[in-house]
């Protein structure tokens, strides 16, 4: 972007100079973030510790510059997230300012709820939606930032800008108000919520060049590394403090990444030498699988994400 | 910035060719293209095929839908239009019902698709999906166009309702090629019949391409098989269609989103440039005040800068404090009368009824503008267009997927362009004010001008000097027009606190209604921001006090 400076602005060369994609996404991103704290008496930013949250948290610091991010971040803490998103999570957010709320069902927690005893539905179900739909409830939000995107999964594509949730939380692919040009409408009657997705037309590698561009910290673990792996149903999986390995399995040191930061049982790890932003884009373009593979949640059947999202999952 | 947080400075062990990649990467633009064809044109295929042809299908994609129980292409061929169509019900019933966005890029641009489907009942989502296109991609099914002996009524429904929305770019993709034998003869009586309704429309620089989604003809590769084009595959066709927008030129216009005040030292005035350029030292005016300032600073997380072109989201600084919320307008201050955006509360507008319950006139609905929310009263359907022949006829009543042109009235002026001029200052959503439904889109024509002599404005105030008897009666009467009115009587209100009353409730849109007796000096006062619109109903008729109310309404 031009910086201020003391000669005559060239008009013809501001008409020339296009945003590039990156600019011009920002810039509705923005758009998005003012036009729901102007019109939400209390929004919320969920906050997921991941490179997508990454993007969006600063994208909040860019909106409302030179002011502070004017509401409060959410986590939901399912208790097995990994131990170094925890760390980030409280020195990142510490390190710019931001209010952090952060959320668990210690009922379920406590009860002993994992992906193990009761499948990975019924456990996003209980630590993830639930617990979610209790904060935001606790908390009185009419609004939630969330960092998804439209082209992570097939049911999200046809999600709007503002996805309309009725009293219980629910989301009705069926009746969603039409969205037209950058108009949002962010009318609700008391208990009806709005999630808002500020990164909608964003795609992952746009995610990936965003953080380059910008220098945007994110959690190490999306960076290769030698790392303690057992193979679990087709996944690799990290081994961390306190893991019971089923017999027959083996640790191995591999050199990994994650691709995508969801909770240790359930996000596989990818061999990986990329240990850097460029060396992750690089491979990016050349693998192409899409992220959402190496999470249980979307496979268990088909259709899986719709059917979470009408309960009330991001 | 501490040390378990990894930043993104090392480069070590990147190849040159890497870096060149980036670089371009980073300084790709962005398209937007809506697709816009009938029940089985092949649509969805066609976005599979761009997408599995630009290499923007993921593996596991690809295997997903190489397994899939479904598959309603023959012949052994991928049924690409399985990675587009989105939710299950969708799926199990065949055809796309809702708008769904995809990504793909080439080296040279990045394009966001707006999958629209063309299902009769669904105008309003292809309205949707072309609110923001730059380009409009038209299906036109080349078998059906030779079984019906012409285009199908929803292709002329399409192209019109592109026009009408203002995509800049229309082009014509017409597909199946491979069951008319790749003939020539097909392409050009269907160029032909294409051509007439685009001159019709006044919709130029049209292109039109013959495809074969399915066979892969003309999408990505060109085609051998059909010799006789020579023009450009349909994605060398979005790489290369230029993107100038009448957005980026033209006076400027900045509506306010969001004062930020982080502190008692910086007032600043955030939003989006909606049209034109906004430059550091340029002398503005605010909308409705019509005060001037000058541009202090223009500020943002990444430093201040010169200028700001449309759609740039920055922070304005003025070099005076000047009253200026959200939901007004910084203009160019000395520009003359054209370049200023029309400020009334009447305009005609295209409307396309997004509801189930239809629009009827004389209702009141929300109404947001820009960053303006308002409330808009329907006064008269001008016309209905038949949107399969295109004609115009008398109506009542506008039901969900019609589009008719609407005069409205509202509570407040907006400050508003030509949507021909300015799709983002052009534009408007209808919303419900009891469901809270999105029930309308509106495109405005022009304002239209005051002739009145104030007897149809809305009041400020309705004032009938002891007469605390038919207050409520007034009240009923202006809510039955769709107006909001109060009664201001309430004993905890002095008369000296009347005009400011009155102010607010001017403000908020709302007719004070009042028996008191007010000195002169408090009626000047009130008259002072609602010129005419102050009445003084004495020793009239009930009914006919009513009756004048309610004729205006």
């Amino acid at each position: 972007m031009t910086t201020l400076t003391a000669t005559e602005p060239d008009i013809n060369e501001i008409h020339a100079a296009r945003l590039n994609h990156l600019q011009a996404l920002e810039a509705e991103s923005i758009t998005i973030l003012r036009e729901a704290v102007a019109e939400f008496a209390r929004p919320v930013m969920l906050y997921s510790i991941g490179k997508d949250s990454s993007v969006m948290l600063r994208l909040a610091q860019k909106a409302f510059y030179p002011g502070k991010i004017p509401f409060p971040l959410l986590h939901v803490d399912t208790s097995y997230k990994f131990p170094e998103m925890i760390t980030f999570r409280d020195e990142y957010t510490r390190e710019i300012g931001a209010k952090l709320l952060v959320h668990r069902n210690e009922e379920a927690i406590a009860a002993g709820a994992s992906p193990y005893k009761l499948g990975t539905q019924n456990c996003c179900g209980l630590l993830k939606t639930r617990s979610l739909l209790d904060a935001l409830e606790e908390g009185g939000f009419d609004a939630a930032f969330g960092g998804a995107r439209r082209d992570e999964e097939k049911s999200r594509a046809k999600e709007r800008v503002y996805s309309f949730r009725d009293a219980a939380g629910q989301w009705d692919p069926k009746n969603q108000r039409p969205e037209l040009w950058s108009l949002y409408n962010s009318r609700l009657r008391k208990g009806e919520s709005i999630r808002v997705f500020p990164l909608s037309n964003w795609t992952e590698l746009d995610v990936w060049l965003y953080l380059y561009a910008e220098k945007i910290p994110i959690v190490p673990l999306y960076f290769a590394k030698t790392r303690p792996i057992v193979m679990r149903g087709g996944a690799m999986t990290l081994v961390h403090e306190g893991m019971q390995l089923f017999p027959g399995e083996k640790v191995e040191q591999i050199k990994v990444r994650m691709r995508s930061l969801g909770c240790l049982p359930c996000t596989g790890a990818m061999r990986s030498e990329a240990d850097t932003l460029p060396k992750i884009i690089e491979e990016l373009i050349t693998f192409r699988r899409s992220e959402r593979e190496n999470r249980a949640i979307d496979h268990d059947e088909e259709g899986s994400m719709e059917v979470k999202k009408r309960e009330g999952y991001f | 910035m501490s040390t378990s947080v990894t930043t993104a400075t090392e480069e070590s062990g990147v190849t040159r060719t890497f870096e060149a990649f980036l670089e371009a990467h980073l300084e790709q633009e962005m398209l937007r293209f809506t697709t816009a064809g009938s029940v089985d044109d092949g649509k969805s295929t066609l976005i599979g095929r761009l997408l599995h042809d630009t290499k923007s299908v993921y593996e596991d994609q690809l295997a997903a839908v190489q397994k899939s129980r479904v598959n309603r292409a023959a012949n052994g061929h991928v049924d690409f239009s399985l990675l587009t169509d989105g939710l299950k019900a969708e799926r199990e019933q065949g055809i796309t019902i809702d708008v769904a966005y995809r990504y793909f890029s080439t080296a040279r641009r990045k394009f966001i698709i707006a999958d629209t489907p063309g299902h009769e009942q669904y105008t309003r989502n292809m309205a949707t999906g072309a609110s923001t296109a730059d380009v409009a991609i038209i299906l036109i099914d080349a078998k059906a166009f030779a079984k019906a002996g012409g285009l199908l009524p929803q292709s002329r429904r399409h192209t019109y309702i592109a026009s009408l929305l203002g995509i800049p770019h229309v082009v014509a993709a017409v597909n199946k090629m491979d069951i008319v034998d790749y003939s020539e003869a097909s392409f050009t009586a269907i160029r032909r019949e294409f051509e007439a309704l685009c001159a019709q429309l006044g919709l130029e620089g049209v292109e039109m391409i013959p495809v074969s989604a399915l066979e892969g003809d003309n999408v990505v590769t060109p085609s051998a098989r059909m010799p006789w084009y020579s023009g450009p595959t349909l994605l060398e066709y979005l790489e290369t269609v230029p993107l100038a927008r009448a957005e980026t030129a033209g006076p400027m216009r900045f509506p306010v989103q969001l004062v930020l005040r982080p502190d008692a030292n910086f007032r600043g005035f955030a939003g989006q440039v909606a049209r034109g350029t906004l430059r550091a030292g340029d002398r503005v005016m605010a909308l409705p005040s019509r005060r001037e300032s000058t541009v202090r600073r223009i500020v943002t997380y990444d430093g201040d800068l010169a200028a700001a072109s449309y759609p740039q989201s920055v922070t304005v600084e003025l070099a005076d404090e000047i009253d200026l919320s959200r939901g007004e307008m910084l203009v160019e201050a000395n520009s003359d009368a054209a370049a200023l955006p029309d400020v009334s509360n009447r305009f005609r507008a295209m409307v396309v009824w997004m509801h189930e319950e239809p629009l009827v006139v004389g209702r009141t609905y929300i109404a947001k503008h820009t960053t303006r929310t308002v409330r808009a009263t329907v006064r008269k359907i001008d016309y209905r267009v038949d949107v399969n022949s295109l004609e115009h006829g008398p109506s009542d009543a506008i039901a969900m997927n019609e589009i008719a042109e609407v005069e409205f009235e509202t509570n407040l002026p907006l400050f508003f362009d030509s949507y021909k001029a300015c799709r983002w200052t052009g534009s408007l959503i209808l919303i419900d004010a009891l469901s809270n439904a999105t029930v309308g889109a509106a495109m405005i024509v022009a304002p239209i001008a005051d002739t009145s002599t104030g007897e149809t404005r809305r009041p400020a105030l309705v004032l009938l000097p002891g007469r605390a008897d038919l207050a409520e009666r007034v009240q009923d009467a202006l809510g039955s027009c769709g107006e909001r009115a109060v009664v201001i009587d309430d004993a905890l209100i002095p008369d000296s606190a009347v005009t400011a009353v009155v102010r607010a409730l001017d403000l908020a849109g709302v007719i004070a209604i009042s028996s008191r007796k007010l000195t002169a000096e408090a009626l000047a006062a009130i008259e002072s921001f609602a010129p005419r619109a102050v009445r003084v109903e004495d020793g009239t008729d009930d009914e006919a006090i009513l009756n004048s109310l309610t004729e205006q309404r």
